[in-house]
C-alpha cells in the first residue's frame, strides 16, 4: 500500500474540518494549537481519528513534533510506509 | 536578547488576572480551621467541605488520630530517608502487610503520595521496547508516568473496548512480542463514571497486555470488602497492577501499588519514584495502617452513596444540568461558560459550601463542572444545606433548566 502526500493532506484536511470552527483555509503550514486554536487534548482527539482513518498507530509521543498539517501528513506518510515494509 | 523563561506563561497569568478578586477567587481560598471531616473555617464563616475525597470522613478518626500520635510521639516527625536509605521502618513493612491483606495480593509497595505511584510504576514497567495503551480520561499523573518513561505511548477512547480492541490489534499486528500495559482508572474522578473493566480486561487479555487500574477515588467506595472497582465487576483475577492512594478514603497522604506478579519486588530496586524521595513519616503510616483496617472491617459504602445519590437527586431536580447520576460519591453540575462557573463558586463559598471548581482540561469533552465529592461523614442536614445553597445561586445565576409547573406553583 503506497499512498503519496497529497492523498494524504487531503485526508487529512477532511478529517480536520470538523475542529476548524474557524473556517480557516488549510495548508501545509497551518498550525494547530495557533491558526485553529486547538488544545492539547483535541490534538490528541484528532490524532485518534487519523489512527482510524489510516489504520496505523501514531505514538502520542510524536505529538511534540507534530504542530503543523504539513508535520503530520509527513508523520502518516511514514508511518504507512513502514506498516508496507513490514507485510 | 534572552528570553525570559516566565514568557511562555503569559497567556495562562492573563487569564489569572481577569479572575474575581478576594474571597471569590478560587485560587486564594485557604482554611483558617478545620473543624471536621466536612467542616472548616473560611473567609472567618463556618462552611461546609463539600468536595474533599475524604470519601470515609477518615481525617478525624479516632482511632486513627491515636495511632498517629502514639507514632509521632515514639518515632518522630519524619524518616529523612528514601526506602531504599535510612527510610523503611517497621511500620513501612507493615502497612504492606496490610494492603497485602486488603487486596490478597503476594506483593504490595508503597510510595509517598499516588501520583508517585503511578510515576513509578508506569514510567519503569514499561521500557524502550514496550507500549503503554491508555485511556482518553486518564487522570495527570498517568500522563505524566508515559512522559516520564521510554515506552510507546497509544490512547484510546474514553471507556471504550472496541476502540481499545483496534488500538491493541494494531500495535499486535506491528509487534507481536512487545509488552503492553493497559493503564485503567475504577473511577473516574471527574464524571464519577466506572471503567467497563469485564469488557476492557478481556479485550486486553485477547492481546495479551497486562492491565493495571488505578482505583484513588474507588477504593473504600466499592466492592464487597471496599477494594474498589476491579472487586465490585468481579474481575481481580483479570487486573495485574492496582494503584492507589491513601490521600482520599484513607484520609492521609502516600500511594501504593499491589500485585501477584512473582518479580513485583524488583520495583524496589528500579523503579525512581520510589527510591529517590523520602519515605512516608511514621504518623502518617499510622493512620494509614489503622484506616485500612477500619475500611476493611466497617461498612461505610452505603452511607456514603446514600449521601451521593441524596445530593445528586437534588441537584437534578432543582433542575441543574448534572453530569453525574449519584452512582458514585461525585455530584458535577455542568455549568455553559467558564465565567459563569468561576461565579458559581465564589457566590458558592460566600454562602458557606466549599465545593471544587473543574475547569478543562483536567475534566473531560472540555467541560466547566462544579464538583462536589461527597463523604460518608456528611450529615442529612448538610446535604439539604447543600441543596439550598446550590438552588439559591442557580437562581440568581439563571442556571436552572425545566423547572416544572408544580415545582413553580
Ligand atoms: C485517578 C487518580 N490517580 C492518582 C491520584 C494521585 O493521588 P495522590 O493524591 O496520592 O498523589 C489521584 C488524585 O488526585 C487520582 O485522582
Amino acid at each position: 500500500m503506497t499512498q503519496n502526500v497529497d492523498e494524504i493532506f487531503k485526508q487529512i484536511c477532511s478529517l480536520i474540518e470538523p475542529f476548524n470552527t474557524k473556517k480557516v483555509t488549510l495548508s501545509r503550514d497551518t498550525i494547530f494549537s495557533v491558526d485553529l486554536e486547538l488544545d492539547s487534548l483535541t490534538v490528541m482527539d484528532l490524532l485518534a481519528e487519523i489512527e482510524d482513518e489510516f489504520d496505523i498507530t501514531v505514538p502520542l509521543n510524536l505529538l511534540p513534533d507534530l504542530e503543523t498539517v504539513g508535520q503530520f501528513t509527513d508523520a502518516v506518510q511514514k508511518l504507512l510506509a513502514e506498516e508496507s515494509l513490514d507485510e | 536578547m534572552t528570553l525570559d523563561l516566565f514568557e511562555k506563561f503569559d497567556p495562562i497569568l492573563n487569564d489569572y488576572n481577569g479572575l474575581p478578586e478576594g474571597e471569590a477567587n478560587p485560587f486564594t481560598v485557604s482554611m483558617e480551621k478545620v473543624l471536621s471531616p466536612t467542616t472548616a473555617i473560611i473567609n472567618g464563616r463556618e462552611t461546609i467541605l463539600a468536595g474533599t475525597n475524604n470519601y470515609m470522613g477518615m481525617t478525624f478518626n479516632a482511632e486513627c488520630m491515636a495511632a498517629a500520635q502514639e507514632a509521632l510521639t515514639s518515632l518522630g516527625t519524619g524518616t529523612t530517608g528514601s526506602r531504599v536509605l535510612n527510610g523503611t521502618y517497621d511500620g513501612h513493612k507493615q502497612l504492606e502487610e496490610c494492603l497485602k491483606k486488603f487486596y490478597d495480593t503476594d506483593y504490595a509497595i508503597v510510595f509517598s503520595t499516588g501520583y508517585q505511584a503511578n510515576l513509578g510504576v508506569i514510567a519503569t514497567l514499561a521500557g524502550p521496547k514496550d507500549y503503554v495503551v491508555i485511556d482518553a480520561d486518564s487522570h495527570a499523573s498517568i500522563y505524566d508516568g508515559c512522559a516520564l518513561g521510554n515506552a510507546t505511548i497509544v490512547r484510546f477512547k474514553h471507556n471504550d473496548p472496541e476502540n481499545l480492541d483496534k488500538r491493541l490489534a494494531r500495535i499486535r499486528r506491528n509487534d507481536p512480542e512487545a509488552g503492553i500495559l493497559v493503564v485503567l482508572e475504577g473511577v473516574y474522578s471527574m464524571l464519577g463514571d466506572q471503567a467497563p473493566l469485564k469488557e476492557l480486561t478481556e479485550t486486553s487479555k485477547k492481546h495479551h497486555a497486562h492491565v493495571l487500574v488505578d482505583e484513588a477515588h474507588s477504593i473504600g467506595v466499592f466492592g464487597e470488602t471496599g477494594r474498589g472497582v476491579a472487586q465490585e465487576q468481579g474481575v481481580e483475577d483479570q487486573v495485574d497492577f492496582i494503584v492507589g492512594t491513601f490521600s482520599k478514603s484513607v484520609g492521609t497522604i502516600g500511594g501504593y501499588c499491589v500485585s501477584n506478579h512473582p518479580k513485583f519486588e524488583a520495583l524496589r530496586l528500579v523503579c525512581r519514584p520510589y527510591m529517590f524521595t523520602a519515605s512516608l513519616p511514621p504518623s502518617v503510616v499510622a493512620s494509614a495502617t489503622k484506616a485500612l483496617e477500619l475500611i476493611a472491617s466497617t461498612n461505610l459504602r452505603s452511607k456514603l452513596l446514600s449521601n451521593s445519590m441524596k445530593l445528586n437527586n437534588g441537584l437534578d431536580q432543582a433542575g441543574f444540568k448534572m453530569g453525574t447520576t449519584g452512582e458514585s460519591p461525585i455530584a458535577a453540575i455542568i455549568v455553559a461558560d467558564q465565567n459563569t462557573a468561576i461565579a458559581f463558586w465564589g457566590e458558592m463559598i460566600r454562602e458557606g459550601v466549599y465545593v471544587n471548581l473543574a475547569l478543562p482540561p483536567a475534566t473531560p469533552n472540555g467541560l466547566n463542572l462544579m464538583r462536589c465529592s461527597l463523604s460518608a461523614a456528611h450529615t442529612l442536614e448538610q446535604i439539604e444545606f447543600m441543596l439550598e445553597k446550590f438552588t439559591l445561586v442557580g437562581e440568581k445565576l439563571g442556571l436552572l433548566q425545566n423547572v416544572s409547573e408544580t415545582a413553580l406553583a
